[in-house]
């Protein structure tokens, strides 16, 4: 019943020469021939997209590199301990714009680690569930909020009020106060390291609540049970079951949001000041970052030391943000193996 | 003995009690403080926004300070810009992100390009526009529309290679072998059934990666610049929404800032838009 069905399928002019075929052997293979060659076609277009991402990677570094030569060649090491960036007499240092950078992210970290732990405590432990999903979208949504809104948010609606209601109050507290008072000195006019860490911690505490929810979420329901079953609180279970659990990649969380806030251009760009020194302490001092000095002087910039120096301190950028990142993608590799060992 | 003991039980469950009230109450202001930023940029770019938003908006040339215009040139740019820069990636994306998950999944190679994917993903994006300038813009000696498509295209294509292969990973391993034990070839198998079924996820990543190109103003800084007038020859430097908002929020002149905030609204009501609809097409897959 079945072979008459398969000899049916057959083209005729096939079934006429070799009659018996069809009975003892697999259907012809002629046409499928076409399978194999479209499949190492395929698979090399494939493995060559793959390269292309590789070779970006390289061709930055490299590219970079070459353009930043005359720089690197000029000035070594000694590039990244100078505080002097003079356009005119063509002295270049990159220090004031990495302590800028570093200051920035910093505050930011401080900000916005406390926050985006409560954050993901709420979300996954306080929560209704009917209220966890809602919450969460609002949460990410922040986070794809184009940079250049915060920015100009940052510099026409956040700065003056920051200087109105947090800097003259603080100024006023702690004038003569030793130390403390340097910090606060300068111009309270809601520009400066300050306002940008601000800023930078509201952009990065999404990606950090995002990631500190998800590895929350990774700890075995039943490691939380058995310990709200020996009368554990809410705040036992997270600080003693959940956050020893999750330890790695919480801290690979935190380090994503520092690469973010390292590479943060626009945001930081309008509120820093743009300012080349380096002559107090004060948070509120206008400064300059990395990425600020690039989107503001690199367009200008004439070819030759001025511009390589630029490129300098991308690559530097770009060096940081890279080992950053790759602590940060190790660490939350690590939680991932602990996974399977520990349940 | 036993009274005292049973005391110091009572006064320790009370302390436990207390902190984790503050916790739980701090956890809920965190909550609250996260919030209230998304609720306060979005009201004041909804308030200032509408202002700046007329038919003009649409329709004239970014004015010179203290005139009337638009942002027409700085829309369009943006629009053709983000168009040939998705069209540009996206395949590229697609391609590699089939290579992780359907090729390779598990070799050296495999592993390095998701590590290095990763780390583009999250690059800084003006150190793209470095990289664009010294390769193109610097060799042929002019900002150009081209730079910045280029740019933004070296942005897409990390976020489509992390979606397509998050995706394609998701596809039941039955329907790949349902199609192989048919006779399908692996191209086959691959376009017609694996990354059908994972179409949602995919557009998913392309709409993402479009949000995210959409808003970014550094690496076209250097890249395409920006212009004044209109133009459509992607040979020349180019208008576009973000560097125009840049350029006009640090003036001083009001038109301008006005102007500013209305390429601000509409920036944000697109974005927010697109990733809204990425996951309400997410959300009607599962």
């Amino acid at each position: 019943m079945s072979s008459t069905l398969v000899h049916g399928d057959l083209p005729s002019s096939q079934s006429a020469k070799q009659p018996s075929r069809a009975m003892s052997q697999p259907p012809p293979v002629k046409k499928a021939r076409s399978g194999p060659l479209a499949d190492v076609i395929f698979g090399l277009l494939a493995k060559g997209a793959a390269l292309i991402t590789l070779g970006m990677l390289i061709a930055i570094l490299g590219s970079l590199t070459i353009s930043a030569w005359p720089a690197i060649d000029k000035y070594g090491l000694g590039f990244l301990t100078s505080t002097t960036w003079d356009p005119v007499k063509e002295e270049f240092g990159g220090l004031v714009m990495i302590y800028g950078t570093l200051a920035t992210s910093f505050i930011a970290l401080l900000i916005a680690v406390p926050v985006s732990f409560g954050i993901a405590l709420f979300l996954t432990e306080l929560s209704p569930a009917w209220l966890k999903r809602p919450l969460g979208t609002a949460i990410e949504l922040l986070a794809a909020v184009p940079s250049i809104v915060y920015g100009m948010w940052g510099l026409l609606v956040f700065g003056p009020v920051l200087a109105t209601y947090v800097q003259q109050p603080l100024q006023a507290a702690f004038a003569g106060v030793p130390y403390l008072g340097a910090f606060v000195s300068g111009p309270p006019v809601g520009i400066g390291i300050l306002s940008a860490g601000i800023i930078l911690a509201i952009m990065i505490i999404p990606f950090i609540a995002a990631v500190m929810r998800d590895v929350f979420e990774v700890t075995p329901p039943l490691l939380k049970e058995s310990a709200y079953g020996l009368g554990a609180t809410t705040w036992e279970v997270v600080s003693k079951v959940v956050l020893p659990y999750t330890k790695s990649g919480v801290i690979g969380g935190i380090m994503l949001g520092l690469g973010r806030a390292i590479g943060e251009t626009m945001a930081v760009t309008f509120v820093i000041g743009n300012f080349n020194q380096l002559d107090s302490l004060s948070l509120f001092q206008a400064a300059n970052s990395i990425t600020s000095a690039l989107a503001n002087e690199f367009a200008e910039a004439g070819e030759g030391l001025h511009q390589a120096s630029l490129m300098y301190l991308g690559l530097v950028l770009f060096f940081i943000t890279f080992v950053i990142l790759s602590l940060s993608k190790l660490l939350l590799a690590q939680l991932r193996k602990n996974e399977g060992a520990k349940t | 003995m036993s009274a005292s003991a049973h005391q110091l039980r009572a006064a320790k469950f009370a302390h436990r009690k207390r902190v984790n009230q503050v916790a739980t109450g701090l956890a809920l202001s965190a909550m609250a403080f996260g919030l209230f930023w998304l609720f306060w940029i979005l009201w004041e770019t909804v308030r200032l926004g509408i202002g700046g938003m007329a038919i003009a908006t649409f329709t004239q040339m970014t004015p010179p300070p203290n005139d009337e215009g638009g942002l027409a040139n700085a829309i369009y740019g943006s629009f053709v810009m983000v168009a040939l820069a998705t069209g540009l990636g996206t395949p590229i994306g697609v391609m590699a992100g089939i290579y992780l998950a359907e090729f390779d999944t598990k070799s050296w190679l495999a592993s390095l390009t998701r590590f290095v994917n990763d780390i583009l993903l999250s690059a800084p994006s003006i150190v793209i526009g470095l990289f664009v300038y010294a390769v193109v813009v610097s060799r042929f000696k002019s900002f150009s529309g081209y730079a910045g498509v280029l740019a933004l295209s070296l942005l897409v294509i990390p976020v489509v290679i992390r979606t397509t292969e998050n995706m394609l990973q998701l596809v039941p391993p039955g329907l790949r072998e349902a199609a192989y034990a048919l006779g399908a070839p692996k191209w086959k198998v691959i376009l017609s059934i694996t990354l059908k079924a994972a179409r949602t996820g995919v557009i998913t990543g392309v709409l993402l990666a479009v949000a995210r190109i959409a808003g970014e103003t550094a690496p076209l800084l250097f890249t395409a610049l920006s212009n004044q007038f209109w133009t459509s020859n992607l040979g020349e430097p180019m208008a576009s929404l973000p560097v125009t908002i840049f350029k006009f929020a640090m003036s001083p002149y009001e038109n301008w800032q006005k102007l500013a905030w209305a390429g601000v609204f509409i920036i944000t009501a697109a974005v927010l838009g697109l990733n809204i609809l990425a996951r309400v097409l997410t959300r009607t897959k599962i």
